[in-house]
């Protein structure tokens, strides 16, 4: 057989960009549609899913925002991931750094106490979580759940980290305390902004797995329906739909939802692509 | 004297991170271990011992064989279908375009479709399960039956169809997934020299040889990761079976899985001590799973 130039698009090509193209389309479609409904209305949902909205009502929006409490939520998770996010990565970036430079007795024993973590499934730590929680009084709380929230992120951050700190030179820092600098100095001032790309990237993975968390609220927050986050409230207002028959309030509330998170994403999407994989082949 | 110093600090260093994941972490996980030996409710202060009891009835619980084949089919056919499209898409995206200049390119358009691929990623399972409701709504006016409607398709019971039901979970699952495994894969192809491709297709190597001659063998570790992040993924599944299916992964428990009937068992039933029962049961089956994939995928490593 001749050599073959890849200069037209053969079938193999068409096909390719066929199977792209219909991916693509069966990830944009249901979003699309979504955003769509939310300014139909009830008989216009229910008629031709592709006909478009008759006219722009923005209702929908308001009553999902106000009744149906979306704000309420939205603030509760930007409150919960902001704490827990900074407090992960201030207490995981920590340990990591103590456990990844600093030789002493029982190091690599706190290191593989932390790593272990990874290996067990929250589901089983389900039950007793919940009377932990109550025992110490935190229950329904926003801190409870920030203390958790960090609790389960410390693993794989500690994980991660330290791989991170060991690749360190370690000059700089021995030159730091040299000078007069305290270990606490060194380690703020000068090895943090070393290890950025790092701290970037594992943050980025917790804000997402925190923002995206629906277990741990759904058990620790059940008590409390103000302090519900996004996730929750949204399965709540998904179930209330249906006997309150407003749809496009629902759909108005993903909506309202999907748009930051959207925003965010293609703004950063290259960050966030190359920080949640690094995160995984490590 | 600096010496102390540096105990001190290490020691200030790690008391807030060890107290945390020791009181939330650890001692939840120690306790679940022996709670499963008991028959605790979740509200009496006596807490009966019972041995094994509760792994006895685990056995011959309907529910929990279930659960258990349903985790069966996950983990067959959520890594397989996420890995082939995945892998298929990565080709495409990276070295589709063939051989270009000094090296591969993908085909065209490929920035875009890698924005868009990777989206579901980071949404929410919940929310992903709401918008899918609508998406499988079982009367005329669901997005899939509207549209099938269209070329005379009757409206077909996606959710309500026993033997369908976790099929189209299954689905959610992969068009939620692929677009990660797409970035991973794509990660692993720029890492192939260059000359590889180049030399095979000098050669008269096609793009589905270059694939399977050339892309695969050398991705091998990088499947494998994924392969056993997908595994893992197929024990738990919880967010979007709970939406999707409700508390008892209807229709007639046919999507039931472990982590939903964990959490109806400890928070509905209060029956603690048998969820814990379960869990336990959950964590061998996960470090089983794990440890059984990497001993028999691991083969000798194609050196670069």
């Amino acid at each position: 057989m001749a050599p073959r130039k890849d200069n037209g698009p053969g079938a193999l090509g068409v096909l390719s960009h066929v199977a792209l193209a219909v991916w693509a389309l069966l990830i944009i479609a249901p979003l699309l549609w979504t955003f769509l409904a939310s300014f139909k209305s009830n008989t216009e949902i229910f008629g031709d899913p592709l006909q478009l909205p008759g006219a722009l009502r923005l209702d929908a929006w308001g009553r999902a925002w106000d009744k149906a409490h979306i704000g309420q939520y939205m603030l509760n998770t930007v409150v919960v991931v902001l704490f827990g996010t900074a407090g992960t990565m201030v207490f995981g970036s920590m340990a990591a750094y103590v456990l990844a430079r600093y030789r002493f007795a029982g190091s690599r024993l706190i290191y593989y106490y932390f790593v272990a973590g990874l290996a067990f499934p929250v589901f089983l730590a389900l039950g007793p979580l919940f009377f932990v929680v109550k025992q110490v009084g935190l229950l329904n709380s926003h801190v409870g759940l920030v203390l958790v929230y960090i609790a389960y992120s410390l693993p794989f951050t500690v994980f991660f980290l330290a791989a991170f700190f060991r690749t360190l030179p370690d000059a700089v820092a021995e030159a730091a305390l040299i000078d007069g600098a305290s270990h606490t100095r060194t380690f703020f001032q000068i090895m943090v902004p070393m290890a950025r790309p790092g701290l970037i990237s594992i943050t980025i993975f917790n804000v997402l797995g925190q923002w995206n968390q629906y277990l741990l609220p759904l058990v620790l927050l059940a008590g409390a329906p103000d302090k519900w986050v996004l996730t929750q409230g949204i399965a709540r207002i998904s179930t209330l739909a249906g006997y309150e028959a407003d749809w496009p309030g629902l759909f108005a509330a993903l909506s309202i939802t999907i748009l930051p998170v959207a925003i965010v994403y293609i703004l950063f999407q290259r960050q966030i692509q190359s920080g949640l994989s690094s995160g995984a082949l490590k | 004297m600096g010496r102390l110093r540096t105990y001190g600090f290490v020691a200030g260093f790690l008391a807030v991170p060890l107290v945390l994941y020791t009181v939330f972490v650890i001692s939840p996980y120690v306790q679940a271990f022996q709670l499963s030996l008991t028959s605790w409710n979740g509200y009496s202060s006596v807490v009966r011992y019972v041995g094994l009891d509760n792994f006895g009835r685990l056995l011959e619980d309907e529910v929990f064989w279930r659960a258990l084949r349903n985790h069966g089919i996950l983990l067959l056919v959520l890594p397989l279908a996420t890995i082939v499209i995945a892998l298929l898409f990565a080709f495409l995206l990276n070295l589709g375009g063939g051989p270009r200049g000094a090296g591969m390119r993908g085909v065209w358009g490929s920035g875009f479709y890698r924005v868009v691929f990777f989206f579901p990623q980071v949404l929410a399972v919940a929310v992903v399960g709401v918008l899918f409701q609508a998406v499988y709504r079982p009367d005329a006016d669901g997005v899939i039956n509207g549209v099938l409607a269209r070329f005379g398709v009757e409206p077909v019971g996606w959710l309500i169809e026993p033997d369908l039901a976790l099929w189209s979970i299954i689905a959610v699952m992969v068009w939620q997934a692929v677009g990660f495994y797409v970035v991973l894969f794509s990660a692993g192809m720029a890492a192939i020299p260059k000359d590889y491709f180049e030399a095979a297709a000098l050669d008269g190597a096609g793009r589905i040889r270059l694939f399977f001659s050339i892309t695969l063998p050398l991705l091998r570790d990088t499947v494998q990761v994924g392969w056993i992040y997908l595994g893992i993924a197929a024990f738990d599944g919880f967010a979007l079976v709970q939406v999707l299916a409700g508390d008892k992964g209807e229709p007639d428990g046919a999507t039931t899985i472990l982590p939903i009937t964990i959490y109806n068992t400890a928070f509905s039933y209060q029956k603690v001590g048998y969820a814990s029962a379960m869990g336990v049961a959950l964590f061998f089956l996960t470090v089983t799973f794990a440890v059984l994939t990497l001993r028999t995928t691991r083969r000798e490593r194609v050196e670069l």
